[in-house]
């Protein structure tokens, strides 16, 4: 059942994971891309971040990955500021799948040692078993993947850090409706696993099939009570109320 | 007759070669002529302010500090060609000008460090002429060549990041992409030499009635210190510029960011 979120975590919600307080982002010498969000990420959930575009929802997300640095408030993972610590070893914590699959050059095995150069044969078989490839997939080339599996093989390079929360950008955007299924399913599977999942979407019909907790931004804020409403009236699916 | 003063009826002489380029450029309606006439008379001038300061630089009578200034004048006269030849590669005219100095210092340690060359006025000048004129070219071009992969690929180095990669493993292959594009060019005329062209230091010295196989050993170890040398520059240009693009907390800079 979906639940929408206000600006501030409830009383009774799950200990936050990774946590944003009054976070904003200003872009040097260019717009406010975020202003005084707050939101907070359980573990085992998945937490869907709906609004429109241009809302801030994927550098929210960079800042969660430390890709970029706030202008003013705290991240927290942990109750650490994550700003303190080591990011290398935080991005392998709080691992990032990006909107558009990025292979890189070489086969799926190469890209997959990129994530964890130690890891043996019987783990890279294992991972891609748990996206829904196989190994025989190991020895295919990275840039001939189709959409799809190119997605999961990156959702597979990701997991070989072992991260404990997993941010995805609208990762099933450039998906047909077969791998979007097949993924929005694998991204229940890893919170049901104990992995904090963060997904960004402008769908409406997918954070209400996927989300546990589900936070509106609109113009780089979080919306008001009344905003979320209308936002959620307005663009509610055919048959639902 | 000595091969080594032509004079200047000898210069005139060789002029005619540009009369007969600009008949061609003329008859084929090329509208080259004022540039090749412009571009001879520049050269002739440049070449005769040289030569006469250089008479004064190289003479055996005159202190060898001249040579070094004159070596330092050259160094930052690179730094700011690299600049204007490369004017969106940030931060590229300090970057270039250690490049170049790095380079003067390593190849003129190695050739008077193991007296290849006596240390003289007319040693120093020419050699690190040479050094830098070549690592110059090999400077702008892998300059280029870094912030074109990585801003082209910077979804690639961003997803390595994500991955908890420091910025120096997630920016390696392409950063190795850039310094291979840079010295394969010197690499493959070091390898045509001799069967292709005469280069012009070993040219310059059997007209001056050397010996071959003498002219032969000195353009050797001129081209070796070439391609240290432009290995060297693309090094450090690689390094500089590539450390220069990412924050120290392992985040990529916006390249445009970088450029002001």
């Amino acid at each position: 059942m979906l639940a929408v979120m206000g600006p501030e975590p409830r009383a009774n919600s799950e200990p936050a994971l990774l946590e944003f307080q009054a976070v904003s982002f200003e872009v040097p010498g260019g717009p406010t891309i975020l202003d005084g969000v707050s939101l907070a990420v359980p573990a085992g959930k998945i937490t869907v971040v709906v609004g429109p575009s241009g809302a801030g929802k994927s550098t929210l997300l960079r800042l969660g990955n430390r890709l970029e640095v706030p202008t003013a408030g705290v991240i927290r993972f942990r109750g650490e500021d994550l700003g303190l610590g080591d990011p290398r070893a935080l991005r392998r914590n709080v691992g990032m799948v990006f909107q558009k699959p990025v292979p890189f050059a070489g086969s799926v095995r190469m890209n997959l040692l990129v994530a964890h150069p130690g890891a043996t044969e019987s783990e890279l078989e294992n991972v891609l078993d748990r996206v829904g490839l196989n190994g025989s997939f190991l020895d295919r080339v990275a840039d001939e993947l189709s959409g799809g599996e190119a997605q999961r093989m990156c959702i597979a390079r990701t997991l070989l850090t072992r991260p404990v929360a997993i941010l995805m950008d609208e990762p099933t955007s450039a998906l047909d409706p077969e791998n979007r299924s097949a993924i929005e399913t694998l991204a229940r599977d890893l919170a049901n696993e104990g992995i904090g999942v963060v997904w960004i979407t402008h769908d409406l019909d997918q954070a209400h099939r996927i989300a546990d907790r589900a936070f509106v931004l609109i113009d780089g804020r979080n919306a008001s009570e009344e905003e979320t409403v209308a936002y959620f009236t307005q663009r509610m699916p055919e048959g639902e109320s | 007759m000595n091969a080594t003063h032509i004079g200047w009826a000898g210069l005139l002489g060789s002029f005619v070669l540009v009369v007969v380029a600009i008949g061609l450029s003329f008859s084929q309606r090329l509208q080259l002529s004022r540039s090749m006439l412009w571009a001879s008379a520049r050269a002739a001038v440049q070449l005769m302010l040289v030569g006469f300061a250089l008479r004064l630089v190289l003479d055996p009578k005159a202190s060898v500090w001249w040579a070094w200034l004159w070596v330092v004048v050259m160094v930052a006269f690179a730094g700011f060609t690299i600049r204007s030849r490369a004017k969106e590669v940030p931060g590229i005219f300090l970057l270039g000008t250690i490049s170049m100095l790095v380079v003067v210092a390593v190849s003129l340690s190695v050739i008077f460090g193991f007296r290849v060359f006596p240390i003289e006025g007319r040693t120093i000048v020419p050699l690190a002429g040479m050094m830098i004129g070549n690592s110059m070219t090999a400077c702008v071009l892998v300059g280029r060549r870094i912030v074109d992969e990585l801003s082209e690929k910077s979804d690639e180095v961003e997803a390595r990041l994500a991955l908890g990669q420091s910025w120096q493993e997630a920016s390696r292959p392409y950063v190795r992409s850039a310094l291979r594009t840079a010295l394969v060019p010197q690499i493959e005329s070091t390898k045509a030499v001799g069967l292709v062209f005469l280069p012009g230091a070993m040219t310059g010295l059997v007209l001056a009635g050397v010996d071959a196989v003498d002219a032969v050993t000195v353009q050797l170890a001129i081209m070796y210190l070439i391609l240290g040398s432009v290995a060297t520059s693309v090094t450090v240009i690689g390094l500089g510029l590539t450390r220069q693009v990412f924050t120290s907390d392992h985040r990529l800079r916006s390249i445009e960011r970088a450029t002001h």
